[in-house]
């Protein structure tokens, strides 16, 4: 299996640890083989210098020059429907609903209970009818 | 010295006190760097009184200000002369950092210096520094970085219990065998 995700100006990344975790970033230079400079002025990211430990790339990109100044990048944003592409991917929805999971209240969690009862109550109908 | 941390820039200036017959001494400036003011003074007056018939009984320092990078949003190349005293003589060396910042940079060397060759910092004088352009760096391992276009995967990612992650703290036994390669 070859590599598909590289580490390049425009690469879209995803913060894993730290102050800005969870959020998404654009590699705006290259520093050495253990950091990079990122920068996410959409997604509220200062611009740093952050090591490849801290982030994970994704299969996303833009298209920008090396340095790119946070108007250039919001407009390459903008123009490659970054944040809705993003938020469209199975990883960036697993992410939400395990925030979403972490903050469910007791009567949430009894709600999604009695869902999962419903559900499977279906299911069991179904598959009756089915094996019949 | 001991350089725990980042290293600062100083612009330290300082002339011999003033006396009746020399009222108006001539004053010199250094960029020193180091971890704080107090360190910087203090090399100030090592070099200055290599340099000139002046030490710091004889003499005053009339300012000693930090100066701060213009510029830390980009990723520059810099070019660092030193000089260095090994074990068995001393020598001079250049060699060359990529950074946002020209004290990243030194403090780079510093912590490179230690590592390859075993130098303190009490051994190192920095000579000069300067920003190279892309096109004429003379390392190898800056210039493959500064390269246009530069692309590379990140092979074998190791998750490290110390970011929480979950390889390794998790769970005392696991069914699934950790990966490695996230494309």
């Amino acid at each position: 299996m070859p590599f598909t995700r590289y580490a390049e100006v425009g690469r879209i990344v995803l913060v894993n640890y730290g102050p800005e975790s969870g959020k998404i970033a654009t590699i705006v230079d290259i520093v050495d083989q253990n950091k990079c400079l990122i920068d996410g002025p959409e997604s509220g990211v200062a611009r740093q210098v952050i090591p490849f430990s801290r982030i994970a790339l994704t299969d996303l990109t833009v298209k920008i020059q090396r340095n790119a100044r946070a108007k250039t990048l919001k407009a390459a944003w903008a123009e490659a429907e970054t944040t809705t592409k993003w938020e469209a991917t199975s990883w960036a929805k697993k992410l939400s609903m395990k925030k979403k999971r972490a903050t469910l209240t007791d009567f949430d969690r009894f709600k999604v209970m009695v869902a999962k009862k419903q559900k499977s109550a279906i299911i069991a109908k179904k598959m009756e009818e089915l094996s019949a | 010295m001991t350089v725990a941390g980042v290293m600062r820039q100083y612009q330290v200036v300082g002339r011999k006190a003033a006396t009746d017959d020399h009222p108006n001494p001539e004053a010199y400036r250094m960029i020193i760097f180091a971890p704080n003011a107090v360190i910087a003074k203090s090399k100030f007056w090592y070099y200055l009184h290599q340099f000139r018939k002046m030490k710091k009984t004889t003499g005053e320092i009339l300012d000693c200000v930090e100066l701060t990078e213009k510029n830390s949003r980009t990723v520059k190349n810099y070019g660092i002369w030193l000089r260095y005293s090994s074990r068995s003589g001393t020598h001079n060396m250049y060699r060359e950092f990529r950074d946002v910042k020209l004290t990243g940079a030194v403090s780079q060397l510093y912590d490179e210096m230690a590592g390859r060759h075993r130098c303190r910092p009490r051994s190192i004088q920095i000579i000069r520094t300067a920003t190279v352009g892309a096109k004429d760096l003379k390392r190898n391992n800056g210039m493959q970085f500064a390269k246009a276009g530069v692309k590379f995967p990140l092979p074998h990612r190791v998750s490290s219990a110390k970011r929480g992650q979950r390889a390794l703290s998790d769970s005392t036994y696991s069914t699934v065998r950790p990966t490695t390669f996230f494309g």
